[in-house]
């Protein structure tokens, strides 16, 4: 397939008016001895109908929903996603425009934009949101040299509770003279505040603590913002924006920057992209905002109008000084975003996050009564929690998986003595007979694998106090 | 009834309004022990607008009328590559099986998604003759961080503390931004009468503390860099590295590769040169590719094949210990690869050369049209695009922001302006492959009209535009009475 709309004749007449002879002379500029001489080495090309067949069987090799039942999450949540939000987003106007250099002819873009700042701003309870970062791991990282240029500190104080993987793109963006450090994990699967506020100094620039965490855990925003405050650092929030339709907003526990990723709102997993960085911001800080902002104006007639402002902060004017080098983002999944908040509403967003913690609750509450498995931490969640099963939490996920269920998350890889312990997530996707399903497989996993693999190994302690439960 | 302007979803709010009701929870409440405590809960609900489904969607398609696009006409914006996207390549990224996925699903349950980009990676390094190639940045400005913190780490490795790094005038605002952002500083360089890098110019300010010279090639006055071969082999005699922007790889396709010019490491733009609508600014994609010396560096997960006995598998394998980490949450934005990768399996090699023929010949041909009317101030022929100034218009008055700004009344998207910085009144043109001989024929026509209004009548001009639902916007005004929302 080719997209081009040439014909030889109508090439022809066009190399005439240039007035040279053949296509050649027009790359004379490239110098012969880096002239590509033999074609490239790729497969042929397909027709669309070959294409389509290609695209779907490499497709169809993926375990997806809602092909599978899945209760994976860890920061990346298969929330429903409502007609609506696929049928106006995917309209060329939205869909095939460029950045709005020229806001007289981008105005959909831009008060979609505009909006979207305003209910991002609503919902995490702060003064300002921005246009959209990339992702929830660089906004993060923004956020951190937001609060390093704020403060001239170098030092980061971050919750050990943090996503690895949201960790691991702040890490790359810091420079070698900044430092990290981890604050350990207390045993209800939260942060250690004694620690926190003993690591907390006059030199450290942000104090960063998500919530809930990776495992779930709702934090205590309040008292992370007091220890950062106490000495002149900014608090970072790292949230998960439906949780926010039930959990008190970081802009009233005293976060100086929110972050959260904006794919739950309206976007698909997509495999992890692409996603939506949310960045909110105290309005004081406003002139350190990185990427862009949008806002109101009027126009020649008078009439309201809408136009990329404060750009003097942004790379294409301020270059070098820029307070980031993003220039694309993710507008059509802030605008999509819109359209879902919109659709949702107040109420909406309530209910939403309700169900998906009711649900969770009742599935914890549900496995906390098998036998041998139990909840580990004790602190209060929101629609994610940890599992500990009896036995290696990769035997249990391989049983589930035999089952068509993808059960969660292995947790042992990323944290040491985590071997039996799994994350499980849980949103309105999740049908109360799915969720009574998980449970019945889970106890079969359990006595399944006491017999399965009892010659396998005898490093899983747990399998023999189920089996002997039993009898 | 026509969209009343200014009007915010908030404006048509009706208490009690849904648009769509998410299920109610359906299961027994838990016992006390399990709920969150009132510390926690929020202690009001959401400002989010009340609005019913229909005018949910009344008000954003309302709004999308006031959009350009380039499914409706031309986008020549320079540097941008706004062609044309085929529908194939969005179909393809909506399949279930490719949306649905979860980034944290083992390797064994993702293998056409691992496969995929397994494929694209290998085809990506083909199309540039690089080594490797790695796909986590999310956008051009991103890939350059990441090919700069490449290059920051090949040096640490080798015990050199190498600070600075190389840039011509012309170069893209990430560029600059990029180097700040990577921890070195720029070091920006003059380019010379006919727009280029000049060798001499370069000796004067490369040494032992360049870590990377920096460069677009083609660069943003469309133009190739005659001297590239020299110019890497001076970068190289002095420990520098060699970084090619790739945002104008559309050039290349098929006719000349960044790897065979001596490029240590580049990002190509994947929403740009392969095919991504760019959604009014994103979401976009980088590769990353590098040459040999510089893989241990690359960000993120590689995906490897492997094959026993006649089977052939695909896993996410962890960077090696020298990689720079991470860019991206998971693995970069997947559904612009899958368009990628689509793009590329149709076209095969023959069409991915044919596209960079066409984007040059319609490049020259526009150039060709509008040459008497408006200044040009580099030879010719140009690669993909080219600059043109309106020095000549703002003798008249009218300045090259006025020349975009009555282009809209034409129903076509203006070039970008004032940039290259180097170009007085620049206005940069990409007409990419995609548009017609009559497209072109009617852009120069419209380009012709407004010079000549110029001459006429630049009072009008200058008023413009006239046509458009909403007329020239109060800039100063939107960022001294700050309202974002």
């Amino acid at each position: 397939m080719e997209y081009t709309s040439h014909t030889d004749q109508s090439r022809r007449e066009m190399l005439a008016a240039i007035g040279v002879r053949s296509l050649d002379e027009l790359f004379k500029a490239i110098p012969a001895d880096v002239r590509q001489k033999t074609p490239l080495r790729l497969p042929d090309g397909l027709s669309q109908s070959e294409v389509d067949s290609l695209l779907e069987s490499l497709a169809g090799q993926n375990a997806a929903a809602p092909d599978v039942i899945s209760f994976l999450g860890g920061g990346i949540y298969n929330h429903h996603v409502p007609a609506a939000v696929d049928a106006v987003s995917f309209r060329s106007e939205f869909y095939t425009a460029y950045t709005p250099y020229q806001p007289e002819v981008a105005q959909g873009t831009l008060q979609a934009t505009y909006e979207f700042q305003s209910m991002i701003r609503r919902l995490t309870g702060m003064e300002v949101a921005q246009a959209s970062l990339y992702d929830v791991g660089s906004a993060l990282a923004e956020a951190a040299l937001v609060a390093i240029a704020q403060t001239g500190r170098r030092k980061l104080i971050i919750a050990g509770t943090l996503n690895p993987r949201f960790r691991s793109v702040l890490d790359t963006y810091l420079s070698a003279q900044n430092t990290a450090i981890d604050v350990a994990i207390g045993s209800d699967g939260r942060t250690d505040f004694a620690k926190l506020s003993a690591l907390t100094d006059d030199q450290t620039a942000a104090v960063i603590m998500p919530s809930p965490n990776y495992f779930g855990s709702l934090e205590r925003w309040d008292e992370g913002a007091n220890v950062a405050h106490r000495h002149g650092a900014l608090f970072i929030t790292v949230f998960y924006p439906i949780s926010l339709g039930l959990i008190k907003p970081p802009g009233d526990c005293g976060a100086d920057i929110a972050v959260g990723e904006g794919q739950s709102l309206g976007n698909p997993p997509s495999f992890g992209g692409p996603l939506l960085g949310l960045f909110a911001i105290k309005k004081e800080f406003i002139r350190r905002l990185p990427g862009r902002l949008i806002g109101r104006s009027v126009d020649a007639l008078g009439q309201t109008a809408y136009v990329m402002t404060l750009q003097t902060r942004e790379q294409h004017i301020r270059r070098e000084k820029a307070t980031s080098n993003i220039c694309t983002a993710q507008a059509l999944l802030a605008t999509r975003a819109a359209i879902y908040m919109s659709l949702l509403g107040k109420q909406g967003i309530a209910q939403l996050a309700r169900t998906c913690s009711d649900r969770a609750h009742y599935l914890a509450s549900r496995i906390a009564g098998l036998k041998g498995y139990s909840i580990p931490f004790g602190a209060s969640f929101f629609n994610e929690f940890v599992v500990e099963a009896p036995v290696a939490a990769r035997v249990v996920l391989d049983q589930l998986r035999r089952r068509g269920i993808i059960g969660g998350i292995e947790l042992g890889g990323r944290f040491p003595g985590f071997d039996r312990r799994l994350l499980v997530s849980v949103t309105e996707r999740h049908a109360p007979a799915m969720l009574d399903r998980l449970v019945e497989e889970l106890r079969s996993a359990a006595s399944g694998t006491a017999t399965d693999t009892s010659t396998k190994s005898a490093s899983y302690s747990g399998r023999d106090m189920t089996a002997s439960e039993r009898r | 009834m026509d969209l009343k302007l200014g009007k915010t979803i908030f404006d048509i709010s009706h208490e009690n309004t849904i648009g769509v009701m998410p299920p109610a929870p359906g299961v027994a409440a838990s016992d006390k022990s399990w709920q969150i405590p009132a510390e926690f809960l929020r202690e009001s609900a959401i400002d989010w607008p009340e609005v019913s489904e229909p005018e949910v969607v009344r008000h954003y398609i309302q709004l999308s009328t006031l959009n350009h696009h380039i499914d409706k006409d031309t986008y020549p914006l320079g540097s941008c590559t706004m062609k044309y996207n085929p529908k194939i390549n969005d179909r393809a990224a909506s399949l279930p099986g490719f949306v649905g996925l979860h980034p944290e699903t083992p390797d064994a349950d993702c293998q056409g998604a691992l496969q995929l980009m397994w494929e694209l990676a290998q085809d990506l390094a083909e199309i540039t003759g690089m080594d490797d190639v790695r796909l986590q940045p999310s956008a051009g400005a991103q890939g350059e961080m990441v090919g700069l913190l490449i290059a920051r780490a090949y040096h640490r490795q080798r015990g050199e503390n190498r600070r600075t790094v190389i840039i011509p005038d012309s170069s893209h605002g990430t560029n600059p931004a990029s180097v700040t952002l990577s921890g070195f500083e720029p070091v920006p360089i003059k380019s010379n009468a006919d727009g280029l890098v000049d060798p001499d110019v370069l000796a004067s300010v490369l040494n032992e503390t360049t870590a990377c010279i920096m460069l677009t090639n083609p660069n943003t006055l469309g133009l190739f860099e005659r001297e590239i071969k020299r110019i890497v082999d001076m970068a190289h005699a002095k420990g520098a590295l060699v970084y090619n922007d790739g945002a104008n790889t559309n050039a290349l396709l098929g006719l000349a590769r960044a790897g065979d010019m001596g490029f240590d490491v580049l990002h190509l733009n994947l929403h740009k040169t392969f095919s991504t609508p760019h959604g009014g600014g994103g979401p976009g994609a980088a590769a990353v590719g590098v040459k040999k010396h510089l893989i241990p560096f690359l960000p993120g997960p590689a995906i490897v094949r492997s094959e026993t006995n006649g089977i052939v598998q695909f896993k996410r394998q962890s960077p090696d210990p020298l990689s720079i980490g991470s860019v991206h949450t998971f693995f970069g934005n997947f559904g612009v690869l899958v368009r990628a990768y689509t793009y590329i399996r149709s076209l095969g090699a023959p069409g991915l050369k044919r596209v960079a023929e066409d984007s040059i010949l319609n490049a020259n041909y526009l150039r060709t049209l509008i040459k008497d009317a408006y200044d040009i101030p580099h030879a010719g022929p140009c690669m993909h695009e080219f600059v043109a100034s309106a020095s000549r218009q703002k003798k008249n008055g009218v300045r090259g922001g006025q020349i975009a700004k009555r282009l809209l009344d034409f129903g076509v998207h203006p070039p970008t302006v004032y940039f290259p910085l180097i170009v007085p009144e620049a206005l940069m043109i990409e007409p990419t492959e995609t548009e017609s001989k009559e497209r072109i024929d009617a852009y120069a026509a419209a380009l012709l009209a407004i010079a000549k209004e110029v001459e006429t009548n630049p009072d009008f001009v200058n008023a413009a535009p006239h046509t458009t639902r909403v007329r020239k916007i109060d800039e100063a005004r939107a960022a001294r009475d700050l309202d974002v929302g």
